[in-house]
């Protein structure tokens, strides 16, 4: 039975409440980590192999270490739980099931980057998280956990995809339209407000009490050799029994689909979306891998935010692409001409092949418009875009080109 | 027409309500201004409390009309432009009144392979509105929104603050006829 860490509390009833944190050892790890220097604390997290679990999986201590040591300015903590990823709902579930875990994770963040002031950017759709979360913070800070040398403020979105987007979320914390910044300089240098700030997923923060408890070796021996732990993987799609899963980030997809109960639907598996809408699609014989950072990049896909897709034999693909491009089109920021123009124009074209009114040259259209904009633009939205358009055009065009009169 | 005097019937119906609906002469009252003044001071730059104060006008005054839009750049020394860019950038600003009621049904991947558009289909045919539109008698505004990250419970729609889960036309029905 592999090791349950994230959602260890979820089956009581009350895990959202202080007493029922602490009952099951909660604080104890910021109980430890106040008495550690900052940078022991980073060095921890560092050889824990914890990778960003938001999206982008980049090394948490590493990205911890880029806080300049001659700053003397304020530092500031930014968790991202603007959750939104087609087919992602893991934070959702951590913000109300388990509250504690990541203010604790925090208090720890804040120590080892010198912060005394976290803003948690939630999605303006997630009410019921935010009741919960709120509730938690205010216990915090009732309990003496919270406002004395590091604060919490609470910040509501009001609906942007892109502001999941960690430069797009700080513009929108600024009182701005969530348009993403050219990068560098990087947030941890030149972040929210001009000044150097982290900003980290809910489930990555999640995972750094654990790591202070039990230390970085007992984490990165649940993982791969290049990261550590366990992590949260939202499966949805046509699968029996679509759920929140924890696994090690060694499991493979098939193994993960069968936890899941397997293909529904017709039961034949015909694609798989590994890691959100923005991760490039993988036919039924493509699920043998293992789902952390690297192997779905060896894979030519990515993990994203672990959320996973199932498609049986009865979807039609060339409509699940047209759903996500209308998705892009409609969220893209329109900062960079790229994007804002492939998108919508990609989008009409998908739509009316599945429409049976394609041409014969729109599938070509589409890769060639996908591949010249990858890459061009402030961030990483309209890549994430291309991955879809290129990766299910690619894998399954005879379906498209059955759809498109006279091809 | 002759002396410039602009037509009524060019503007846009946004405009239009700012200009005649009373309820768009906005004001926050004294306890109001405190909660602003309070979430200005959480932030380094007070403007960081422009989306918060934002949620604020729209609880108040039902939704964002032009007339909130500059009265809310008062209270940050902001152009009313910048606030007009900020709140047609989000989509939970709604710039005319909507509904008594919202009901946002999800559309994206896996509600839609789990059967969102038979759920939108229904919905439309039971109130006799497309996405985007709110019922004559002001009821229900409906629209089709994008992935609310609840996929595991697909189709799923939000009703006001609420989630609904595992929707089917039975609870669909069920759930209109309880908004009133």
């Amino acid at each position: 039975m592999a090791e349950i860490v994230l959602m260890r509390n979820f089956s009581n009833p009350d895990s959202h409440t202080l007493n029922a944190y602490r009952a099951s050892g909660g604080y104890a790890a910021w109980d430890k980590a106040r008495e550690m220097e900052p940078a022991a604390i980073t060095e921890e997290v560092k050889k824990a192999n914890l990778r960003g679990l938001g999206g982008a999986g980049f090394p948490t201590g590493t990205k911890w270490s880029f806080i300049p040591r001659a700053h003397t300015g304020p530092v500031y903590l930014v968790v991202n739980a603007d959750e939104g990823e087609p087919g992602t709902f893991k934070d959702r579930y951590l913000l109300e099931r388990d509250p504690h875990a990541l203010i604790e994770g925090m208090l720890i963040a804040a120590r080892a980057i010198r912060c005394t002031k976290s803003f948690v950017y939630i999605r303006g759709e997630y009410v019921e998280p935010w009741r919960r979360f709120s509730a938690a913070v205010k216990e915090a800070y009732d309990a003496g956990l919270l406002g004395r040398g590091f604060d919490v403020v609470i910040h509501r979105g009001a609906g942007a995809y892109i502001c999941g987007e960690e430069t797009g979320l700080l513009s929108s914390l600024e009182g701005k339209k969530g348009w993403p910044k050219i990068k560098p300089p990087f947030p941890a240098i030149k972040g929210a407000f001009g000044q150097p700030t982290i900003v980290n997923n809910v489930e990555t923060l999640a995972c750094v009490p654990p790591i202070i408890t039990r230390g970085a070796e007992w984490f990165a021996g649940l993982g791969t050799k290049t990261q550590g732990g366990t992590r949260m993987y939202s499966v949805s799609g046509r699968v029996k029994k679509p759920a929140v899963y924890e696994a090690p980030v060694s499991i493979t997809l098939r193994q993960l689909i069968a936890t899941a109960g397997g293909v529904s639907g017709t039961g034949r598996l015909k694609a798989v979306v590994p890691g959100g809408g923005s991760a490039a699609i993988l036919t039924a014989d493509e699920i043998d891998v293992a789902m952390d950072v690297d192997g779905l990049k060896v894979a030519g896909s990515m993990i994203g935010s672990a959320g996973v897709i199932v498609m049986d034999e009865s979807v039609s693909i060339p409509e699940a692409l047209m759903v996500l491009a209308r998705f892009y089109a409609h969220e893209s920021c329109g900062q960079c001409t790229p994007c804002r123009e492939s998108t919508g124009w990609i989008y009409k074209m998908v739509h009316r092949i599945v429409e049976r009114r394609g041409h014969k040259d729109d599938l070509d259209t589409i890769l060639d418009v996908a591949k010249r904009g990858a890459g061009t633009t402030i961030c990483a939205f309209y890549d994430g875009a291309v991955g879809p358009y290129i990766s299910y055009i690619e894998k399954f065009r005879s379906e498209f080109e059955a759809l498109i009169p006279h091809a | 027409m002759t002396d410039g005097a602009p037509s009524t019937s060019n503007r846009t119906p946004a405009v239009q309500a700012a200009l005649v609906d009373p309820a768009a002469i906005v004001s926050f009252s004294e306890a109001q201004l405190g909660e602003v003044r309070r979430l200005q001071s959480l932030y380094p730059d007070p403007r960081g409390a422009l989306l918060p104060v934002l949620h604020m006008a729209q609880e108040t005054f039902g939704y964002i009309s032009l007339e909130a839009e500059e009265y809310v750049a008062t209270l940050f020394d902001l152009s009313p432009a910048h606030v007009h860019e900020v709140v047609t950038f989000y989509t939970l600003y709604f710039r005319e009144r909507p509904g008594r009621h919202v009901v946002a049904v999800c559309h994206n991947l896996s509600c839609h392979l789990a059967g969102a558009p038979g759920i939108i289909a229904h919905v439309k045919q039971k109130l006799g509105i497309d996405p985007g539109e709110t019922t004559e008698d002001g009821r229900v505004t409906f629209l089709a929104v994008e992935c609310l990250c609840a996929c595991e419970a697909a189709p799923m729609a939000q009703v006001d603050d609420r989630y609904e889960l595992n929707l089917t036309p039975e609870k669909i029905d069920r759930l209109l006829e309880g908004l009133r």
